[in-house]
């Protein structure tokens, strides 16, 4: 039998469905978390996305992200198995997931169980469950409802019975398909949204099947609806302000590949590898239809390889991968920057070392990113830390990468892959596109490598044009691309590739302070924890605390005026998802305690106490956790 | 205007490329710095011979080697050359061609950087089957690490790693690409049979299609007797003629009796020929200008301008963009 430890939750008396009914005022909320839970193959992740999207058409702010378990088909009603989306709701616009869940739809008792033991539901979460395991034929599956079920009254959760399974059989046969149209009719009762643009999102998502499927589901929809308002005691409205611009709801990984759409890249060389891989489903699915193609190559050396040689011969190229393949990559990655080849490396960061967690969260391969390859192998490193980022920071790096033949690293992560986000629709521009491949005669005594004295750039000269012919090498090599034996020469060469870096960071500008520039307590972060440190920075500076947070998005070269920014605190700290020890454990202390990636590098470069928290635990970290650190700091 | 002189320059370079012709001195770069008698020399001589009888222009060439003795081709080539890291000459070869269809590319690989580091490639580029010519220099030991032995160095051979003699039967290129789906030409020179050298050089060029030559060659250095019984008996040596394939000359035939007709298009004789033991059989084995190339598959006949890319992209946001009331119509 499962483990069936609950942790008390609140005392509050238990309601029943159905206890009273009709038409209740909406009570106006200033945001909500709202989650699906189901098996896999359940649409609940649908049906979340669904309610994302309506909410933003509403003109609430959203955040969504998708519970996804690690197996593609986990046993059906495991603890382990939960797969669905989680949606925040606001009337402001969401940075991030924001802290545990108010209300769960859940499909069955055991993956509901995953959630709550994961800590993810609020104390006194609204409970609505599939009430269908009651009766099974199976006795052990209605023991182990009912005993959930209890325990979870016992600790306090609002827990409210419903016959989904028996509500839509009244409409299709097959209640498994469709469930989750009437869970999202119920939600759009419940959160006072208009049944028109739930109408609108199915007709989208059934629009190509034949017309019963369509009409099927606006039943559920509509059933859903009606069963909530006539059994259900509560009903929610969170004020919404219409956006007067389109907005695009996208996830990180859409957005990626949307930005390799728009930069003008034409290939794009992977291998699988989640969380990885859904941007190049998507790349996969556009790409050729403005020219573009993307080629699966056989492996992920292969990948970058090809990368690499198409890059050499032509527009910079992309190739998308996580952390194993980026390890696998790293050889490449050296050629790269010893020859100077233009390259856009994306590494959707998961959990590790290792295989790890696939799918979870995880900012820890920052010092892989910058360190990595072998020898001295200076590259560029940049982290968007919202969706609309990931967006632009393809566009940039690939600029970047082609004005200085130089490798740029994007740092995205499971989270930024899985979260939609809805943020102003791109405009495009011409300028964002790569110049054509340059066939030009090249002059006569020009030199593949002339290295600018100060900046270390050199025009690159590419196959086809004539005058230019030389043999590119990952050797040591001088101005002619001539192999060199010469110590000198090598020398001259690390400084002219490191100094690259310098130029870049010359025309960076300084990070911007979210809050006043002088204060107590200043939290540095990058990539995807922005949303969720700025929200505890707003939330503490609205109970009087002087704190401030940055947020780096260049991690490598690091923008100019760090340093003046934390000489205006009296603490600083970075907030990071990946591990740093933890000064409470007995054998820690300041002479052997391994701090967060981000810590060590300002700590090394600006020689500033810089300390640290970070939390690995594959979710993203919450904007409650970080105020409660940061309390603790203003404390200490 | 621009479009004038676009023009101008366009008919100039068609015109320069009917005029200009290229001599030997215009593919050689440098003095190669193999050892006197390395199989190696025999192959660039081969190869500049053919850019200059094909007039290839150097700046549309492009050499792609790994690393080891024998990629270190391109840089005594004066064309565009890429010599990367080791087994990975073929995916970067095949990124080139994918980028660049219009230009020649040779990839240049050893047994080591072939056969063992970067087999998984060599598996897959037989596999995408893009119009590469491929030349794998088989010298059958590591030379440029000193002496280990490779996968294609023969059971007992005796190399650093190897002091009591290597343990394992060597690896037959042959049989393992003709044994790969897609395979489209595959054939077998010696390095002391410079006529056929150059004679399967120059069809491997004029296929379209990744070919795949062994050239079984000598090193000097590491393995200086190894194929003296081949070398010393001409009969040990099976010269595959077709007329298909290759035709040899009186000369050569009088030295090379051992000869088999074999049609390249057979490829379960082919298997056979290729899996013998003790002869060496130098020719075409395997042809079969009708398989399908991953670039002709895979490169988009549409070119990525800006209008195509903005009606692409704006088709893509269409999808998941929100309107706010009255805004399409403003966008639109």
């Amino acid at each position: 039998m499962n483990d069936m430890t609950i942790e008390k939750s609140v005392k509050k008396p238990a309601k029943k469905a159905g206890a009273t009914a009709g038409k209740k005022a909406a009570v106006k909320l200033k945001e909500h978390i709202v989650e699906i839970i189901s098996d896999s193959g359940e649409g609940a992740q649908k049906c979340g996305q669904s309610l994302g999207a309506i909410a933003a058409q509403m003109g609430n702010g959203i955040w969504t992200t998708e519970i996804i378990p690690a197996e593609i088909r986990p046993p059906a009603r495991s603890v382990a198995g939960a797969s669905g989306n989680r949606i925040r709701i606001g009337a402001k616009y969401i940075t991030n997931g924001g802290d545990e869940t108010d209300l769960v739809v859940a499909f069955n008792e055991q993956v509901l169980l995953g959630r709550v033991r994961a800590k993810e539901l609020k104390p006194g979460c609204t409970i609505l469950l599939e009430s269908m395991w009651r009766t099974n034929a199976d006795p052990k599956i209605v023991a182990s409802y009912i005993e959930t079920h209890d325990k979870l009254v016992a600790a306090g959760y609002d827990v409210r019975e419903i016959p989904m399974e028996e509500e839509c059989k009244k409409i299709v046969a097959d209640a498994r398909r469709g469930k989750n149209m009437f869970a999202l009719g119920m939600l759009c009762y419940i959160y006072s949204l208009e049944l028109k643009l739930a109408v609108d999102q199915i007709v989208l998502a059934f629009g190509k099947k034949d017309q019963s499927v369509v009409d099927a589901n606006i039943k559920l929809l509509e059933a859903g609806q009606k069963w909530a308002e006539a059994n259900l005691d509560f009903c929610y409205s969170i004020p919404a302000v219409r956006a007067t611009e389109p907005q695009l709801v996208v996830n990180g990984n859409t957005a990626l590949a949307l930005g390799v759409l728009a930069s003008g890249m034409e290939i794009c060389a992977m291998y699988p590898i989640t969380p990885a891989t859904s941007a190049s489903h998507y790349l996969s699915e556009v790409f050729e239809k403005v020219g573009g193609m993307v080629h699966q190559a056989e492996d992920e050396i292969a990948a970058c390889a090809f990368a690499i040689g198409a890059s050499y011969a032509g527009k910079c190229t992309v190739t998308i991968t996580s952390g194993p393949g980026y390890s696998l990559k790293q050889e490449g990655i050296g050629l790269a920057v010893m020859g100077e080849i233009p390259l856009v490396v994306v590494n959707v960061q998961r959990g590790g070392p290792s295989t790890g967690q696939p799918t979870k969260m995880e900012q820890g391969d920052l010092m892989a990113a910058i360190f990595g390859s072998h020898g001295d192998a200076p590259k560029v490193v940049m982290a968007p830390g919202t969706i609309e980022e990931c967006f632009y920071s393809i566009i940039t790096a690939r600029k970047i990468a082609e004005t200085f033949n130089m490798v740029v690293v994007v740092l995205t992560d499971a989270g930024l892959a899985t979260s939609q986000q809805p943020f102003a629709r791109p405009v495009f521009s011409e300028t964002w596109m790569a110049p054509p491949v340059d066939q030009s005669p090249v002059p006569k005594g020009a030199k593949p490598y002339d290295w600018d004295e100060n900046t270390g750039l050199a025009r690159r000269f590419i196959p086809g044009q004539p005058g230019g012919m030389h043999t590119l090498t990952g050797l040591a090599h001088d101005r002619d691309s001539h192999v060199a034996y010469d110590a000198e020469i090598n020398e001259q060469t690390l400084r002219f590739r490191s100094l690259k870096l310098a130029a870049l960071q010359k025309t960076l500008k300084a990070p911007k302070v979210f809050g006043d520039a002088k204060g107590d307590l200043l939290v540095i972060g990058w990539g995807s924890t922005k949303g969720a440190i700025e929200e505890a920075v707003e939330t503490m500076r609205a109970e009087g605390k002087k704190v401030s947070s940055m947020h780096l998005q260049f991690l490598q070269p690091l923008p100019p005026g760090i340093k003046e920014i934390m000489h205006g605190f009296k603490k600083v700290m970075t907030i990071e998802s990946n591990w740093s020890d933890r000064p409470e454990d007995k054998i820690i202390d300041e002479t052997n305690r391994r701090y967060s990636s981000l810590a060590i590098l300002l700590r090394a470069r600006y020689l500033v106490d810089v300390d640290c928290w970070s939390e690995v635990k594959g979710q993203p970290i919450k904007p409650g956790s970080i105020r409660r650190v940061m309390l603790e700091k203003l404390k200490k | 205007m621009n479009m004038m002189s676009d023009l101008n320059t366009a008919t100039a370079c068609l015109l320069q490329m009917a005029d200009e012709h290229f001599e030997l001195e215009d593919y050689q770069s440098g003095v190669p710095r193999w050892c006197t008698g390395c199989g190696d020399n025999a192959i660039l001589a081969a190869v500049q011979r053919l850019c200059r009888d094909e007039n290839l222009r150097p700046e549309k060439t492009v050499f792609v080697s790994g690393i080891g003795c024998s990629s270190r081709f391109p840089h005594y080539m004066k064309t565009y050359g890429f010599h990367g890291i080791h087994g990975r000459a073929l995916p970067v070869a095949e990124g080139v061609k994918m980028a660049r269809p219009d230009l020649t590319v040779f990839v240049n690989t050893g047994d080591g950087d072939c056969t063992s580091i970067g087999a998984a490639h060599w598996i897959h580029a037989i596999r995408y089957n893009m119009n590469l010519t491929v030349f794998l220099h088989d010298n059958q030991i590591y030379g440029l690490t000193k002496k280990q032995a490779s996968p294609t160095s023969p059971i007992g051979t005796k190399s650093n790693t190897t002091p009591r003699g290597s343990y394992l039967e060597a690896l037959n290129p042959l049989t393992v690409t003709l044994g790969v789906q897609n395979v489209s030409f595959v054939a077998q020179a010696a390095d002391w049979i410079p006529e056929v050298l150059f004679d399967i050089v120059k069809a491997a060029y004029h296929h379209k299609g990744l070919s795949f030559v062994r050239i079984i060659q000598r090193c000097p250095e590491w393995l200086p007797k190894a194929l003296d019984p081949w070398m010393h008996d001409p009969n040990k040596v099976q010269l595959l003629n077709h007329a298909n394939g290759l035709q040899f000359s009186a000369g050569l035939s009088r030295v090379y009796k051992n000869q088999l007709e074999h049609d390249p298009m057979d490829i379960n004789r082919a298997r056979e020929i290729a899996s013998s033991h003790d002869t060496i059989p130098v020719g075409i084995l395997y042809r079969n200008p009708g398989v399908p190339c991953y670039e002709d598959l895979r490169h988009s006949d549409k070119l990525r301008t800006a209008d195509l890319t903005r009606a692409g992209l704006n088709a893509e946001l269409d999808k998941y963009t929100v309107w706010p009331q009255g805004a399409k119509e403003k966008v639109a």
